[in-house]
């Protein structure tokens, strides 16, 4: 059986050959524990890009 | 005293007007003429068209901010510049016709020693037939999002669309730009996925086909040209992640597409390859293309020398390269770094309404010879940054006078850009795309390779995004109202 996270890439050509984020990456998007790390992490990433642009 | 106009308050302007009067203080004057009555958080606009947000929570009203702030506000649209005055004074100054404040209709005359034309976009929605109304606004055959009333409007449009699919009638909707020359890609990118986001939680979505047609030439160029992303040890590009995403949902895509027409539920488009085609739909938001509002300039005789100071596009001249020539010779050197306009020392342009010296995706056009590629997108970040750059090379020009004054830079070619597209609006539902690119515009000799600093360029998809979005909002309405501590807030 596909897994559920498969399912719309076969349903046109033109998705057949992109990436499929499997079920894990796809949970991780909102966990709300990993997403407070990255969060974070993402934060200072966007500050980092900030404080270089000024 | 001298007297400093700005000419547009929206992200642009107003970072530079405020930042000039904290400068300048009360010994100098800092005018700001601008058509609108408030204040609109633009990226935010994209919820008001899913109606997750009011009109009301995305604008506030200017006119108690400037008087705060010690600005002085004319709600008017500036129409001409005379850099050389008339006949009977060399003195410069600006046309504006009254738009508010009890005198619509009314025009005047501004004599100025320093203009910053922070006027944004014209959304030109009649480059296009049947996308526009004929008479400059836009037409009856799509929604836009463009202003906060054309957001209210799109909401109001797409839940009738939502209702049809309830009752069962399948509905076909279509999403991305509206010319092969649009810019803002981001906006329709992050306005389809809020789309298919609330179809869902509407349980409509099995009832929808939803599509994308852009004018670029691969998926994720974003008319940046794409961008390069670390991810699993690989740099890896957005039109991977792009396409992935766009298949997770179930959306498919035309590119390199030109719409050329526009009918009732018709879209008429030819592609990179000469061929040409129909796109039906029930729903479109098709972003128009971006030109400088078309502002006349005259000589001290009153003769037309528009050209000195504009490109052909509207947009200002400002200190970049215009000659680089073929794609091949393009350098991140060509981006401007001050904004002063090289015939007027005393004039700059910030934000959208600068002209660039180029594209930053590489040209592309129809066997045709139909031009098909993005123009360069300036976004949220290096529009305020840049404006409050160009307030700092006016006020060092005013209080060190002109020949002493150091003038700042903030070239894009130096300077990055950090976007989320949300999808969705929920705090623990729904997800968001989010990204920083450095530099804006690649520079392949610093960075040879992706042009770009792969450590500073990154995306991920996730609900920490959607937090990003919304602290963004937040923070820059408050911002934007100088509110307590608002300087210390970048932008
Ligand atoms: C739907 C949408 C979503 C977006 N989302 C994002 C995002 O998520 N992140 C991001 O970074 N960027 C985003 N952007 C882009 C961002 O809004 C722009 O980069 C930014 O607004 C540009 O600032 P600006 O000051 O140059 O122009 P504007 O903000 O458009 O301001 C121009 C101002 O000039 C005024 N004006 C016009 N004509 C005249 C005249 N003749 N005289 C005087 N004043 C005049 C206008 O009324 C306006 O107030 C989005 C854009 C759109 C359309």
């Amino acid at each position: 059986m596909a897994k559920k996270e498969e399912e719309n890439f076969a349903k046109k050509d033109q998705f057949t050959l992109t990436m499929i984020p499997s079920g894990f990456a796809r949970k991780m998007r909102t966990c709300v524990i990993w997403q407070f790390i990255r969060f974070i992490a993402i934060n200072i990433k966007m500050l980092v890009v900030v404080s270089k642009s000024h | 005293m001298a007297r400093l106009i700005v000419m547009g308050g929206g992200v642009s302007g107003h970072t530079a007007a405020t930042f000039a009067k904290k400068w300048l203080g009360n010994e100098h004057e800092v005018v700001v003429v601008t058509p609108n009555s408030q204040w609109n958080w633009i990226p935010s606009n994209i919820w008001v068209g899913v109606g997750q947000m009011n009109k009301e929570d995305v604008v506030f009203p200017l006119a108690p901010v400037y008087e705060k702030a010690g600005i002085d506000y004319r709600q008017a649209k500036a129409i001409s510049i005379h850099p050389y005055g008339n006949k009977q004074s060399d003195k410069e100054y600006i046309t504006i016709e009254y738009t508010g404040q009890g005198k619509e209709g009314q025009t005047e005359e501004l004599t100025y020693d320093y203009l910053i034309n922070a006027t944004g976009p014209k959304l030109n929605f009649d480059a296009t037939p049947g996308l526009g109304d004929g008479k400059g606004q836009m037409g009856s055959n799509t929604v836009s999002v463009c202003t906060a009333d054309h957001a209210v409007h799109a909401n109001l449009e797409l839940q009738q669309i939502f209702e049809k699919a309830k009752k069962g009638e399948r509905q076909k909707i279509l999403v991305g730009t509206g010319h092969g020359m649009c810019t803002c890609q981001g906006a329709a990118f992050e306005y389809i996925f809020n789309i298919e986001h609330e179809a869902k939680k509407a349980g409509v979505r099995d009832m929808l086909d939803i599509k994308w047609i852009s004018n670029e030439s691969f998926l994720g160029d974003f008319g940046m040209g794409g961008l390069h992303m670390k991810v699993g040890g690989y740099v890896v590009s957005s039109k991977l992640f792009a396409e992935s995403l766009f298949s997770e949902r179930d959306v498919p895509w035309l590119i390199g597409a030109h719409v050329s027409k526009v009918e009732k539920g018709k879209a008429h488009y030819e592609l990179l390859d000469g061929t040409t085609g129909v796109e039906e739909f029930d729903f479109a938001m098709l972003i128009p293309p971006f030109a400088g509002v078309g502002f006349k300039a005259y000589d001290k005789e009153g003769e037309d020398m528009t050209d000195v100071i504009f490109a052909p596009n509207g947009f200002m001249k400002v200190d970049a390269k215009y000659d680089a020539g073929a794609y091949e010779n393009w350098k991140a050197s060509d981006w401007p770094r001050t904004y002063q306009n090289p015939t007027f020392k005393n004039m700059f342009a910030c934000g959208i309404a600068f002209a660039p010296p180029h594209l930053i995706s590489k040209p592309a056009s129809s066997v045709n010879g139909t031009p098909i590629n993005p123009t360069p997108p300036r976004t949220g970040m290096p529009s305020g940054i840049i404006g409050k750059a160009v307030a700092h090379s006016v006020c060092d020009m005013i209080k060190n006078g002109a020949e002493n004054a150091h003038l700042h830079e903030a070239s894009m070619a130096e300077m990055g850009a950090a976007c989320v597209a949300s999808a969705g609006k929920g705090l623990t539902t729904g997800t968001a795309a989010a990204m920083t690119v450095y530099p804006v515009v690649p520079d392949f000799e610093k960075y040879p390779g992706t042009g770009r600093d792969t450590d500073y360029t990154f995306g991920e998809i996730g609900l920490a995004g959607h937090w990003i979005k919304h602290i963004l909002h937040h923070l820059f309405i408050y911002k934007a109202k100088l509110k307590p501590g608002w300087t210390l807030i970048p932008e």
